[in-house]
């Protein structure tokens, strides 16, 4: 399909408009045997343990420094279910495409989304695509099943007193990329939107005791932290000298009076491991293609339930809650 | 600073056994960065830091939220603002629930924004709320700059523009308990750090003109408190003291000083919860009122609940806490008070960062 095509209702008309739109773009991209077959339902193999869950994504800009909203699709549902220790296998892709958007940028879209699907190793098996009025607009829905291995458990609730706390990079690209790119600032900063599956397998793999993952996502390390605290009823202390953040994110934030603690990752997770497998652990993170500046933040205590601090580099105690509101830059 | 410069810092800061001491953080984002860094809680029992009236929504009466929420209802208005203004309450709703029932209100990053808004629909009229400090004034006259000459004529202000030093010499005189002040890092930017040298004088309390990074942070509180003592004890007189070199001088920025004084002057404000301060605010001069969107009638200023304390905490005279709907009814989801809204509002601040003192 050309460059200057968009695409008008009778793309979601069921008819031969959206035949088309199919066969042309979602099926070419996606071919796989279980979603050649067309079928109503993917019917595939399975195992005694799955994870599965779902996961909406709306972006603007739908392109952005880093990636798009076809590799945020695939990874912000995969890493869910890689934080459950899930090996990931398929994924239904349920695209909502607004009247008015350029086709050329669907099918970059598409095709991103099905190259981070390969990268993830990830099968898209059933799909669906549907055509609202808008103004050019996109909103995909992707839907993942993963196999959980019987030995792993990984849960929020599992962090225990001692464990070390690792990330496995700098905080705040994602959200601090998108934000320049809507505000027109000139920076060099790129979205981290990546599939984790790598280094979650390097962990698994050499036997790291690894009690619970999260990836970082909207909220930030701040809300993910108070939430695991509560979830597992301990404390998360963290030393701020050792939090790995960009300097140019950093002087974003500071600009925008914004906080880096708050910011999303789209390609990040924080670890709880057993403290004498910690710098192996972050080693091995460190080894993975999206695990740069790995480190280790922190440890858990039993101090206080459900609460998580920071000790600053003065020496002060910055408590942490979760995200209230939206985050938005201030006046002054 | 070494190591053991802070160190000596710290321990002063905790062991300090004399009659109490209040100092008072001028702007809300110092007030955001002594939370960050955990500062309040370095201090011995009797150091106080008291949360002031500079965060620029927070001191915003409800009439003129209210204006402009009658203003994105007319037709082909758009109301554009920055960002956390928005969901400031007005005598009964914020900007936000308006957009939601149907309002025109545009969210932007950068006042410039609002001219190519007013290019691309130039049948629409794009009133901008115009709030701020001394530190947002040349922002505004920057815009009213590419608006003259660019011949822009379908966008203009609701000006609620605010001055430091009068509200300053308002606490000072108002018998608030203040000892001395961390005065604004970023007003000083602009205006001088001189511009605070009067108040010390009247009122022979300490300024320090302070930075937003920990350290230097650090050091201008610990500055604040120990230039009370030190006049307390050995009479030695109150100045202001420049903690920020890098950014502050003691003239200020001169252009942008022009520049706001080429489009506004001063007139009496009013400020949330306070009332009228004189020769606090600023408004757009004579000769460029077509771009004034009829700031001048702006005098009503309600409480939403009654019960809400955001004026006795901007003047410092209650803490968050001690507001009987912190956390239960009020919450930065339901903020029932300015104070609550924007994060570098003092309640806002307390609740997130479980702060008692």
């Amino acid at each position: 399909m050309s460059q200057e095509k968009k695409i008008t209702m009778a793309h979601g008309s069921g008819g031969r408009a959206t035949n088309d739109l199919i066969r042309e773009i979602f099926a070419q991209a996606f071919t796989n045997p279980v979603l050649d077959a067309m079928e109503d339902a993917a019917v595939v193999p399975g195992n005694e343990k799955i994870a599965f869950t779902t996961d909406s994504f709306v972006v603007e800009p739908l392109e952005f420094p880093g990636g798009d909203i076809g590799r945020l699709s695939v990874c912000g549902t995969v890493n869910d279910l890689l934080m459950r220790g899930a090996v990931p296998k398929y994924l239904t892709c349920g695209f909502v495409l607004q009247e008015g958007l350029d086709i050329g940028l669907l099918e970059r879209i598409v095709k991103s989304l099905a190259a981070t699907a390969r990268e993830a190793g990830v099968e898209v098996v059933a799909g669906d695509t549907k055509v609202v009025e808008g103004n050019g607009g996109l909103i995909i829905n992707t839907a993942g099943v993963g196999f959980v291995p019987e030995n792993v458990c990984i849960s929020a609730s599992n962090c225990r007193v001692g464990d070390a706390i690792l990330v496995s990079g700098n905080l705040g690209d994602h959200h601090a990329a998108i934000l320049s790119r809507r505000m027109g600032i000139s920076n060099t900063i790129e979205s981290d939107c990546a599939p984790l599956g790598e280094m979650v397998g390097a962990l698994l793999q050499a036997g790291i005791r690894l009690h619970c993952l999260r990836d970082i996502t909207r909220g930030g390390l701040g809300t993910v932290l108070k939430e695991l605290a509560e979830a597992s009823q301990v404390t998360m202390a963290l030393d701020e000298t050792r939090l790995p953040i960009d300097v140019q994110v950093r002087d974003f934030c500071g600009l925008m009076g914004l906080d880096p603690m708050y910011m999303g990752n789209e390609g990040k997770l924080v670890a709880f491991v057993a403290p004498e497998d910690a710098v192996r652990a972050c080693e091995l993170i460190s080894s993975c293609a999206y695990g740069n500046n790995a480190t280790i933040i922190g440890a858990v205590t039993d101090e206080k339930s459900g609460e998580a601090y920071v000790n600053t580099s003065i020496g002060g105690k910055r408590v942490l809650d979760v995200l209230f509101g939206e985050g938005l830059p201030r006046i002054c | 600073m070494t190591d053991h410069q802070i160190t000596k810092i710290k321990t002063w800061l905790a062991a300090y056994d004399g009659p109490d001491i209040s100092i008072m953080e001028v702007c809300g984002s110092h007030t955001a960065a002594i939370s960050k860094y955990g500062i309040s809680g370095l201090l011995s029992d009797k150091l106080h830091l008291i949360s002031g009236p500079g965060c620029p929504v927070c001191v915003t009466p409800t009439g003129y939220i209210d204006r402009l929420i009658a203003l994105s209802l007319e037709k082909d208005t758009t109301v554009v603002t920055f960002g956390d203004l928005i969901r400031v309450p007005g005598q009964r709703k914020s900007l936000a629930e308006a957009k939601g029932e149907g309002a025109s209100v545009e969210m932007v990053y950068a006042p410039t924004d609002i001219v190519r808004l007013a290019k691309e629909h130039p049948q629409s009229r794009f009133v901008f709320a115009a709030v701020g400090f001394e530190t947002t004034a040349p922002v505004y006259a920057m815009l009213l700059e590419q608006l003259v000459a660019e011949q822009v004529s379908n966008v203009q202000l609701l000006t609620a523009l605010k001055t430091m030093p009068p509200v300053i010499s308002w606490l000072c005189e108002h018998g608030s308990g203040i000892d001395g002040f961390l005065a604004p890092g970023h007003v000083a930017a602009v205006t001088g750090a001189d511009l605070f040298v009067p108040l010390a004088e009247k009122y022979r309390v300490p300024f320090g003109v302070a930075g937003f990074g920990a350290e230097e942070l650090l050091l201008a509180v610990y500055g604040v408190f120990y230039a009370v003592v030190q006049y307390r004890d050995r009479g030695v007189v109150p100045s202001v003291k420049n903690y920020y070199p890098s950014v502050v001088c003691a003239q200020g920025n001169q252009r942008a000083k022009e520049l706001v004084e080429k489009y506004f002057e001063p007139c009496d404000a009013l400020w949330r919860g306070i009332g009228v301060i004189e020769g606090s605010g600023r408004r757009l001069r004579a000769e460029y009122a077509c771009f004034d969107a009829g700031s001048d009638q702006l005098m009503e200023d309600h409480k939403k609940n009654p019960a809400c304390c955001c004026d006795r905490v901007l003047l410092g005279r209650v803490l968050p806490g001690e507001c009987p709907l912190f956390e239960s009814v009020c919450t930065p989801m339901n903020p029932q008070g300015a104070c609550m809204v924007s994060e570098e509002g003092s309640c806002h601040q307390y609740l997130m960062y479980h702060r008692e003192r």
